[in-house]
Formats: structure tokens, C-alpha cells, sequence
């Protein structure tokens, strides 16, 4: 069994009239693997990572999504980032007056004492940061200010890596990293990406671009369409549609 | 964050409807009669063994409050207080005036302790080791008398007067004389009136000139006896040059019934005198229906009279069920500063109605006011606040910033700034916000491993951040974990 597996998953947006966004959606994600999706805007991706992280304004309606072979789709939001779920946002969230430093280690400990781990002490805690800010080129001052308050485009996607890097999840997904960010900025977060692949972890990069790929080269792409993968391929397969586009799976859904 | 997570199992060890300090003490005790008229208060005047010029003042305070009326412009909606039933005198029976910690009742001890409030310098010494915090003296009122008194020696080594302000009338006539009601006069306000006719115990400082006080020094007042309304009376006195920080905290026991707390505070600064006055206010609120809760009407303001004195008000609010209070500043002395600094919370059915005045007379006076509200569960928070600048008052400067922060959709916070300018050099700034603790920020905080309650305890703790830095430090942390108890069962 796969470590992610997801298997024929259906959503919709709570509430009685809510649209279905994940039509039969299935992906197995191993230790190891970097799965990359793709597809136009509307096909569902973002709300794929909000359903595996478990946003509560959607409902699933049919299908399973399971982590080593637990039901993921029963746990709290937290439980599941103690699981080692961790969700890199399109558009991170601020949260004044709580610095970053602070933040981090309050996730970290929440974590640890979830998994029945002793907190970090406070010099290894600061030791672990110093490493870690310094590779992806993010200061201390910023570490002193609060989560995501007047960080430019580039430092709030630093800085969401530098969270993963702390908290070493499992499965990391990555919605859209790469938007908004200038190419010396999307160097550092690829580099920063590239450094936390290892053989024990998974990763979902979604993006709209094949650009954010040359840097993060994935093992598998699945192009993703109204609500379902319609064709999983290798690398090259990124290549294809930044040459050809999505029109023609489009037209498949239409 | 240590304090997050510390906060957090404090808040999971007790039940939603649980106020950590509603118990009561059993103990004899020694009322005046039921209701309100000169007798009662020649009977507190007699009790205190007062002089003749005091109890005119009390009788003259009474007369005139009985022609006064209850003011009912703030948002705060309560049943009619019935003054005729409550008892505006009660003492825990004693010999008159302990003279040692040893003579105090054991019951009482008990009570402090339990309140985690040391009497014994012995024991508040001991305290102080193990936390590596600086000493703090304080004084114990236990409803209309003050118990103890801790370290006075030793303060009055460095010529600072701390002592109930009972037996500062007998000790320090001229004194009490000269500042008494100069701050808040008898005819304030219908409560600081009430106050003025039956106040009972407070503290009573005055550091004189050149002196920084050499520790902090704070009240502890507790509400026992049931019907008992609580007027305490506060006078700081800090003379020429001199600085001294106070603090003062307060808790009740859990009953059905509401309870009267009208308390005064009147500071003085004179020239170059700085007080730091801050309030650690955890008096009960009620059940989460709104039954029973203490009712807070508060006087409290601070006269910059010196030139370049300064006086500095730090609030944290979590309790009462209403709370009517803003602690001003006077600033009559040229370049004097007046600052205020709040934090007030409001959960269940609590109404706070919370501010501050800030009155520039003086040339190149500024005054600063920080205010976060916070509302959850079906509570109403209002800021109201004053900033008036006297025609003489050249070149003053004020910035206020009011924020507000609403947990769940059920309660109300509301801003009522008030501003008056007769300097046309005056220049005041006032910003304001009002923001909901959002989805968003909950689930971005709980992706990353927090629950519900660490989630917003670290938005909560974020939000009032530049209010806690004013506390002195061991207070910080004791705010901090009261703020997450307050907000206990508001997220859901």
C-alpha cells in the first residue's frame, strides 16, 4: 500500500447546493516520489490540498483518502499535521504580533506532544532554526516579526518552506509555491525544496506552470481537469504542455 | 511558547463554567446594619475611629449623593442595584488591628494562600528565590478591611509610606488631608460620590521626593461576604522626582447574586514623578447565562500636577459581569505625559464599557493610548474614550489606537472615541480596527499542528502583545494565562 493514497475522491463544497470540485480523483503517493500537478485554473488542485489538509468548507462524498494506511479523511486539521501532513499555502496567512520564531516552535511542540515526544529544548530549538533560516536566506530579524506580517511575495514562500524544513512532515504539498515569485526568489525556494527530498517523505508540488519544475524536477506529472487526473505521465510530459497547453483536455471535459 | 502551552492545560484542567477563584471563605465577620443612610455611615467612620473632619466629608459626600442619579449613558444594560439591601460595612472579626502576621486569622492566611497572594514576607522571600523575581510588598483588603500589610518596614527605611488607608488618616492626617478627593472630587460622579460617603479600605502610598521606590508595590483586594458592596479608596502620592510602580488585583467568590464594587484611585505626580499603576481585574463574571458576577463602577484618574510627571495605567480586564471604567490623566504640568495602556476581554454574557480619559492642560503634554478589546461568546466590549485639549494646552500630542477582535459571531465590540480640540496646535491621532479572529488564520494555525484553543491562544497573545509588554514581568505571565482562561469555551 501506498504511504498517500488517495482513491477515487469526490467533493464538494459544504452545504446543500455546493458545486462537486473532485469528480473520481485517485493518486498514490510513495517515500520518496515527487508527484507534480498540473492543470488550468478551476480543475480543482488547490481544493485537492485544502481536502488532504482538511479544510472544513468541504465535504467529501464518496472515495477514501488514506496515510500509512489510516483513514486521514477522520482526523482534525492538527492531528493529521501531527501525522506528518504539512501544506505549504498558495497565499499564507498572517497572524500579528506572534513572531515567527515563536510560532514555530509552538507548532513544532504541539506536534511533538501529539506524537507523545518531549518538547524541544531551547537551545537545540534555536540551534535547528539557525540551520535551517540561514540555507533559504532568511534573517533573523525576519524571524522576529510576525508570522507573514510585511513579508514581501518572495519571504512568505521562504518562510513556509522554512516551516516544513522545521516540522519534517511526511507528505508535504505544495499549492502553487511558485506564484508570485521572481526567478532569483524561485531559485532559493526550489533549492530550499530540493534540500528536504528524502527517501522518507512524499511530495505533491502543484503548480500551473512547467517552469517551477525545471528547478523541482518531479518523478511523475499528472495533468489534472475538472475534478479528476486525465493523463499521468513522466517529467517530459511537463514539457508537452508547456508546448501544447491544456486545451485539448479541456475539450475532453467539455 | 511556553506561556501558550502552559495557559493552554490550565484552560483544559477546569470546566467551562469554572472561575478559578469563586470560593469562599468561612469566616465570622462584623457587618453594619443593611442599607444605606448617616447612620451606616457614622458606623463606618466610628469603626475606623476616624476624626471629626473625615466623617463631615463622608456625611457631606452622602447628602449630596442622595440627589444625584445613576449615570446610564454607557452600553452596559443591568437590573436596578438595590442599595437599600446591601451591606456597605464587613470586616472579618478580630482583635482590632493585628499587630503581627500571627495574629491573623488562619482563615484568612488560607484564603491569600490559596490565592497564591503571600502575607508572610517569610514566605514571599522564599517565593521570591525559586521564581527570581524582584520583591513586592503588598496589601491585603479582605472586603472592607485590610488584613495585612507586608514589608512596610522596610519600605519606610527608604521614607515610602504603604499602609491601609484607614490608619494613614490616623498616622498621616496632613497628608490624607491635603490630597484626599483632589484628584476625584466628592462630587465626581454618582459612584465616586457613593465611594466618597462610605469607602472603607484601600491603600495609601507616597513616596517622597527623589526617591524610586525600592519595589513594586500592589493591593490585593477580595470580595468575601455575601451582599457586601466593596468601596475601596486608592491614594498614590508620588512627590517631586520620585517613581513607584503599584499594582493591584481582585477576586470574588462565585454567587448568584451581583455585588456592588465601587472603588476611587487618585494618583498624584508632582513635578518629575512618574507612577506606573497597573490592574490585573479578575473579579467574577458570572456564569456563562449571565447569573450572578461582580458589578465593577470604577473611578480611577491620575493628576500629572508637576511639570515633566508622568502617569502611566496598564489594565488587564477579564472579569466582572459589567464593567464601567476609565482610568484618566490630568496633565496640568507642562510637558507632563499621560499613558494608557488596556486590555479588556469579555466572554459569556459579560458587558464592559472601558476607556480612558486623557485631559491636556498643560503646554507640550502628550498622552498615548493603546487600547485591544476583545469579544467572545454573547459579550458587548465598548472603548469610550475621551481626548480634550485645553485652550492653554500648546503643542499637545495624543495617538490612540483602538483595536478590537471578535471570537464567534455573537458578540459586539464597539468604538466610541471622543475628541476635543480648543489648541489649534494640538495634534491628535486616533486609528482603529476591528477584526475577527478568521477561519483562515485558525486552520493555517492548526495545518501546522495547534488545536483549536493553542490556535487562538497564540492569536489572542499576538493581538494584545504591545499591551503585556507594559506589565511589570511576573504579571505578564499571570495576564497572559488569564487572558486563554477568560477565552476558555469561546471556540467552537
Amino acid at each position: 500500500m501506498a504511504m498517500l493514497d488517495i482513491d477515487n475522491l469526490h467533493a464538494k463544497i459544504e452545504g446543500e447546493d455546493g458545486r462537486e470540485i473532485l469528480k473520481g480523483l485517485s493518486l498514490k503517493v510513495n517515500p520518496g516520489e515527487v508527484h507534480a500537478i498540473m492543470g488550468p485554473n478551476g480543475s480543482g488542485k488547490s481544493t485537492l490540498s485544502y481536502i488532504l489538509a482538511g479544510k472544513e468548507d468541504y465535504e467529501v462524498t464518496e472515495g477514501s483518502v488514506t496515510l500509512d494506511g489510516e483513514n486521514l479523511l477522520e482526523m482534525e486539521i492538527d492531528e493529521r499535521a501531527a501525522k506528518g501532513v504539512f501544506l505549504a499555502f498558495q497565499y499564507p496567512i498572517e497572524v500579528p504580533g506572534v513572531a515567527t520564531m515563536t510560532f514555530l516552535r509552538s507548532a513544532l511542540n504541539a506536534q511533538r506532544k501529539k506524537r507523545g515526544e518531549e518538547e524541544i529544548s531551547t537551545p537545540d530549538f534555536l540551534r535547528l532554526v539557525k540551520a535551517k533560516a540561514a540555507g533559504l536566506g532568511i534573517s533573523q530579524d525576519m524571524l522576529k516579526r510576525g508570522v507573514n506580517v510585511g513579508f514581501s511575495g518572495g519571504e512568505k514562500k521562504r518562510a513556509e518552506i522554512l516551516q516544513m524544513a522545521i516540522l519534517e512532515p511526511k507528505i508535504a504539498i505544495l499549492d502553487e509555491t511558485d506564484s508570485g515569485l521572481d526567478i532569483d526568489a524561485l531559485k532559493i525556494v526550489s533549492e530550499g525544496v530540493n534540500a528536504l527530498r528524502s527517501p522518507d517523505r512524499g511530495m505533491i508540488v502543484i503548480t500551473h506552470y512547467q517552469r517551477l519544475l525545471n528547478h523541482i524536477v518531479p518523478d511523475f506529472v499528472h495533468v489534472m481537469n475538472n475534478g479528476r487526473i486525465v493523463r499521468s505521465g513522466g517529467k517530459e510530459l511537463a514539457l508537452e504542455l508547456e508546448a501544447n497547453g491544456y486545451a485539448e483536455y479541456q475539450q475532453d471535459a467539455a | 511558547m511556553p506561556a501558550v502551552q502552559e495557559t493552554v492545560e490550565q484552560v483544559r484542567s477546569i470546566d467551562v463554567d469554572q472561575y478559578k477563584y469563586g470560593f469562599f471563605t468561612d469566616i465570622e465577620s462584623e457587618k453594619a446594619p443593611k442599607g444605606l443612610d448617616e447612620d451606616t455611615v457614622r458606623f463606618i467612620s466610628a469603626k475606623k475611629n476616624e476624626p471629626e473632619w473625615l466623617l463631615e466629608w463622608r456625611l457631606d459626600a452622602f447628602r449630596r449623593w442622595q440627589t444625584m442619579q445613576e449615570p446610564k449613558w454607557a452600553r452596559v444594560d443591568y437590573p436596578a442595584i438595590p442599595y437599600q439591601e446591601l451591606y456597605y460595612y464587613s470586616a472579618p472579626k478580630q482583635k482590632a488591628g493585628p499587630k503581627s502576621i500571627d495574629e491573623i486569622d488562619p482563615e484568612i492566611l488560607a484564603t491569600y494562600e490559596k490565592l497564591g497572594i503571600p502575607l508572610r514576607e517569610r514566605d514571599a522571600l522564599l517565593g521570591i528565590e525559586s521564581t527570581g523575581g524582584s520583591r513586592v510588598a503588598v496589601d491585603a483588603v479582605f472586603d472592607s478591611v485590610s488584613v495585612a500589610t507586608t514589608f512596610k518596614e522596610e519600605l519606610a527605611k527608604a521614607g515610602v509610606i504603604f499602609m491601609p488607608i484607614s490608619e494613614a488618616v490616623r498616622e498621616h492626617p496632613e497628608l490624607v488631608k491635603k490630597y484626599l478627593g483632589s484628584v476625584v472630587p466628592v462630587t465626581d460622579n454618582f459612584f465616586a460620590t457613593l465611594n466618597s460617603a462610605v469607602f472603607s479600605d484601600g491603600s495609601f502610598v507616597y513616596v517622597p521626593k527623589g526617591v524610586r521606590c525600592p519595589m513594586e508595590l500592589s493591593t490585593y483586594f477580595r470580595i468575601n461576604e455575601r451582599n457586601t458592596g466593596q468601596f475601596e479608596r486608592t491614594l498614590i502620592i508620588a512627590d517631586e522626582g520620585s517613581y513607584v510602580s503599584y499594582l493591584e488585583g481582585c477576586t470574588a467568590p462565585m454567587r448568584d447574586e451581583n455585588q456592588l464594587h465601587a472603588a476611587v484611585v487618585e494618583l498624584v505626580a508632582l513635578a518629575d514623578a512618574e507612577i506606573k499603576y497597573s490592574t490585573v481585574q479578575n473579579w467574577y463574571p458570572g456564569d456563562s447565562q449571565g447569573k450572578g458576577g461582580i458589578f465593577n463602577f470604577v473611578t480611577k484618574r491620575g493628576d500629572c500636577r508637576g511639570d515633566r510627571s508622568k502617569i502611566s495605567w496598564t489594565q488587564v480586564e477579564t472579569g466582572s459581569a459589567i464593567t464601567w471604567k476609565y482610568p484618566s490623566c490630568i496633565l496640568r504640568g507642562d510637558n507632563s505625559q499621560g499613558e494608557f495602556y488596556s486590555i479588556a476581554i469579555s466572554n459569556g454574557r459579560q458587558q464592559v464599557d472601558s476607556g480612558t480619559k486623557m485631559i491636556h492642560l498643560g503646554k507640550n503634554t502628550s498622552s498615548r493610548i493603546i487600547s485591544k478589546g476583545i469579544a467572545a461568546g454573547r459579550s458587548d466590549n465598548t472603548y469610550r474614550g475621551l481626548v480634550s485639549a485645553h485652550r492653554k494646552a500648546t503643542g499637545a500630542r495624543n495617538f490612540t489606537n483602538c483595536d478590537s477582535l471578535l471570537i464567534g459571531d455573537q458578540c459586539g465590540a464597539h468604538t466610541v472615541p471622543y475628541i476635543e480640540s480648543k489648541n489649534s496646535s494640538a495634534h491628535f491621532e486616533h486609528e482603529a480596527t476591528t477584526s475577527k479572529i478568521s477561519e483562515d488564520q485558525l486552520f493555517y494555525c492548526r495545518q501546522r499542528g495547534l488545536d483549536p484553543e493553542e490556535a487562538t491562544a497564540l492569536i489572542v497573545n499576538g493581538f494584545v502583545k504591545d499591551v503585556l509588554q507594559q506589565l511589570p514581568m511576573e504579571f505578564a505571565v499571570e495576564a497572559q494565562k488569564l487572558i486563554s482562561v477568560s477565552l476558555e469555551g469561546s471556540v467552537g
